[in-house]
């Protein structure tokens, strides 16, 4: 009754992925349901047998706002939920363009990004990675 | 057979304090002169209190500080902390504990010296994979929702706008609200923009403030020295913690709330005389319209439109001038309430909506997260 499901936590097993440059998330095994954040159960059938499943990583805009900051403190900047196709959605940002210029519907492209020495998953805008 | 709170019970005292600005009081200090004031308005004394319900910003177990502050030994202690819902929750707990003869005098509570204390905060606990990007709760979350509506539905900012005018001239009309200088559609747009598409002037007041309310049982409610105000229908749902776990960031679960409030109660929207929403943002608003049933999906913005939720309008929204305008000081739930009970006594003065029998009071947690729906009626109505 008291082991522990699998040989690491979920986060861990993302990170050792994102650290390798592998972009995996969990699908269940049951239902299918991509899944983000990483868990050790299925939110909508339950089971704890969770494929870790190599994700192409093309996503829509679901929505974007423009977090305005002053200059001073580093300026304005995009936050967004990314939908992808396989499902899950996740709050990240577009990269490398004006945060004012992302739009809902725009196509992304994940990327492996770093924030505080950690590998977080970012997006890049299609038309900018030329596919 | 489902339990419905309808009738079984009814709030006989409401207690303000410290609305606006209150230096130097504490969160507990505000609080309990709310409860007196209560108490006060009800004629029960402070050593009455058996019930006690209550959740705030500042103390993981809310219950025990109140409980020692007010020196009571409450028998039933509720202090479920789901956000500004938390309050119209709670009513449902209250109205239950009454009905079972757990406890005789329930108090629902809240207070909080947000303004004076250094202004607005969010728990600590933020989404683990949320952090990196730094979004700014909770004003991005909404600002998420309100995009995404202004792109599926074609709401306008300036339908936006319109609900925190309206709330302001509601405000003026109230002799305690917090913000009454003259607002246009212009000013708000024209505010600093926070998080595109929301301005500071989409965004509720940070103020001090607090609130209590005191229930008894229906067949003790009519010897109180005011008018009681019947519970017929509470009901909550929650959907998700953060935004990017919302299933739809247009529906919020004020469509569950809202459906089973109305159905516990035997009522409809169209029996509903006033409505008073947890208005955060502007955008709330809008969306509760909606999934409330007041109007169909989408049209929540030409809804609020040429001000028929103001005063004159033929819906009247949030008479006390809402979070927008009258205080808001963190955790809301609770005002919606208190202003219920005054406009279902037909005491609010020049706010009164004239000859209000049913009210409806929305409150809204977390990040779009808990909704809590309660349908209040004056005696007639039960």
């Amino acid at each position: 009754m008291n082991e522990i499901h699998g040989e690491e936590s979920p986060d861990t097993t993302l990170r050792r992925f994102l650290d390798g440059g592998e972009i995996r998330l969990q699908t269940c095994a049951d239902c299918g349901l991509q899944i983000f954040p990483p868990r050790v159960l299925c939110p909508r059938c339950g089971r704890l047998e969770l494929d870790w499943s190599l994700v192409a990583g093309n996503g829509t805009v679901y929505s974007t706002t423009v977090v305005r900051r002053r200059v001073d403190r580093g300026g304005d900047y995009n936050v967004c939920i990314v939908e992808l196709d396989e499902g899950a959605r996740m709050l990240t940002r577009v990269n490398d363009v004006e945060p004012t210029s992302v739009q809902i519907g725009d196509r992304v492209q994940a990327v492996i990004d770093s924030v505080d020495d950690r590998p977080v998953l970012a997006f890049v805008r299609k038309s900018e990675v030329g596919s | 057979m489902k339990w419905s709170a309808r009738g079984k019970s009814a709030i006989v005292g409401i207690g303000l304090a410290g609305i606006g600005a209150a230096p130097g009081f504490s969160h507990l200090d505000l609080t309990a002169l709310a409860v007196h004031r209560a108490l006060g308005d009800a004629g029960v004394s402070l050593k009455e209190v058996d019930g006690l319900f209550t959740a705030n910003m500042v103390n993981m177990m809310a219950t025990t500080a109140v409980t020692e502050y007010l020196g009571i030994r409450p028998v039933v202690q509720v202090g479920t902390n789901t956000g500004g819902n938390a309050f119209v929750d709670h009513l449902q707990w209250a109205a239950l504990a009454l009905d079972a003869g757990m406890c005789n005098v329930a108090v629902i509570c809240y207070g909080s010296n947000q303004r004076t204390a250094g202004g607005a905060s969010m728990p600590p606990d933020q989404p683990f994979y949320d952090v990196p990007f730094n979004p700014r709760e909770p004003i991005s979350s909404y600002a998420l929702a309100a995009a995404r509506h202004m792109y599926q539905y074609g709401t306008s900012r300036e339908q936006l706008a319109e609900v925190a005018v309206s709330a302001r001239r509601w405000a003026q009309l109230n002799p305690i609200a917090f913000a009454r200088e003259p607002l246009t559609i212009d000013d708000v747009l024209s505010s600093r923009m926070i998080c595109d598409p929301l301005t500071l002037l989409d965004c509720c007041l940070v103020t001090d403030g607090a609130g209590a309310v005191v229930l008894m049982r229906a067949e003790r409610s009519k010897d109180c020295r005011q008018m009681p105000v019947h519970v017929l229908g509470v009901a909550s749902a929650l959907t998700h913690r953060q935004i990017s776990e919302m299933p739809d960031l247009t529906v919020t679960a004020a469509v569950e709330s809202g459906a089973r409030a109305f159905e516990l109660a035997s009522l409809t929207p169209k029996d509903v005389d006033v409505v008073e929403l947890y208005d955060a943002f502007t955008i709330n608003v809008v969306l509760f319209l909606e999934d409330l049933g007041f109007c169909k999906k989408g049209e929540g913005g030409s809804f609020v439109a040429n001000g028929r939720i103001a005063p004159g309008g033929s819906f009247p929204v949030n008479t006390n001038g809402g979070g927008l305008s009258c205080v808001h000081p963190g955790m809301y739930g609770i005002f919606t309430i208190i202003e219920a009970v005054e406009q279902l006594r037909g005491t609010a003065g020049d706010r009164q909506v004239p000859g209000a029998e049913i009210a409806l009071c929305h409150g809204n947690g977390g990040l779009l997260s808990n909704e809590s729906t309660a349908l209040l009626g004056t005696p007639a109505t039960v």
